[in-house]
């Protein structure tokens, strides 16, 4: 019985048919994700280290590694791919990072506009003392 | 279409609406998959409160003085490590060798328990310093951060131990071969999580 019918569990490589040859070409796979891993991990460690680099974009730069190195675990490791046997994961997948990217930005969106608006002047501060 | 089947000698594939319902092991691995996504959700909503409270130290030390990268790095090897060996021991299970599963569960187990041991050993050192989840908001975002990470990696470890007494007992049953494709699952997930920590927390904290 084949599942090509199916859509393919996450986490589930695609395999040929060949025993051997497969249990090879999985072992590839997780050890191009590894290094890759590994060289972004060093990466990151060196650009938030370094004094080589602009100071106010290493942050930005930190976040685009993680970003990276996000996709390559989710490629290499979890075969999350783009086939049509996949759409479901990647839809769940996607759904997943919207709420995830919701919640982060407008949290700190949110609390930013909040001090800044409502950073209380030193008289207002002691006012708010003697309550 | 009737006649392109008695041309052909290929079956056609099945349309999706007459496939019937999906095996077990599809359906096992996407609703864990699901899980998976809303404990991330549940990750982010602990990220935003670090991210927004990572400067609210109240006089008390900030990440500067807290953290030690070394202690970091190594931390981040091993468990990038485990993902590795973990992925090994998946490809073991597909394939029926009780030895690779062994070996592969056991170097995965023994990563992550150097990785909780590493993470207990600073939390330890920064309660006994009086810098504890009391001290400050930023310490509290920051231990229900870390900590919530690191009991999920204790909880991986239980479940993997679990896991192998499975294998001992019952061999590679399908129902245990599902359950260990969703330990895999989990365990890759809990290093995604770890990519951002290192990254928000420790790495930009030792900048700011």
């Amino acid at each position: 019985m084949t599942d090509t019918a199916f859509d393919r569990p996450p986490g589930d490589p695609s395999m040929p048919a060949e025993s051997e040859e497969r249990e090879s070409a999985g072992v590839l796979v997780y050890t191009i994700g590894l290094l890759l891993a590994v060289g972004l991990t060093a990466t990151s460690f060196w650009v938030a280290n370094t004094g080589l680099l602009w100071g106010p974009g290493v942050p930005l730069g930190l976040v685009v590694l993680a970003v990276a190195q996000m996709g390559i675990h989710l490629v290499f490791f979890l075969h999350i791919t783009t086939g049509p046997d996949n759409t479901n994961n990647v839809l769940a997948l996607a759904f997943g990072i919207l709420t995830v990217i919701l919640v982060v930005v407008g949290s700190l969106w949110i609390m930013a506009d909040l001090n800044h608006n409502m950073m209380p002047r030193p008289e207002l501060m002691n006012l708010h003392m003697q309550h | 279409m009737n006649i392109a089947v008695a041309l052909s000698d290929v079956p056609p594939e099945l349309a999706a609406s007459e496939a019937g319902p999906a095996p077990k092991r599809v359906v096992v691995a996407y609703g864990f998959w699901i899980f998976l996504l809303s404990d991330i959700v549940m990750f982010a909503t602990l990220f935003a409160a670090y991210a927004v409270l990572a400067r609210a130290t109240d006089g008390g030390p900030n990440g500067v003085q807290l953290f030690s990268q070394t202690s970091v790095a190594v931390e981040t090897a091993c468990l990038l490590a485990s993902s590795y060996t973990c992925g090994l021991m998946s490809l073991a299970v597909k394939s029926r060798r009780h030895l690779g599963t062994y070996f592969g569960a056991f170097v995965t187990f023994a990563l992550g328990l150097a990785f909780l041991a590493l993470e207990l050993r600073e939390f330890a050192d920064m309660i006994v310093r009086g810098d504890g989840p009391q001290r400050s908001a930023f310490l509290s975002a920051f231990f229900t951060l870390v900590g919530c990470h690191g009991l999920h990696v204790t909880a991986g470890l239980v479940w993997l131990v679990v896991m192998m007494v499975q294998v001992v007992l019952r061999g590679f049953h399908p129902t245990v071969q599902r359950r260990l494709a969703c330990f895999s699952l989990f365990w890759h997930a809990l290093d995604i999580v770890w990519v951002w920590l290192f990254t928000v927390v420790y790495l930009m904290g030792v900048r700011a």
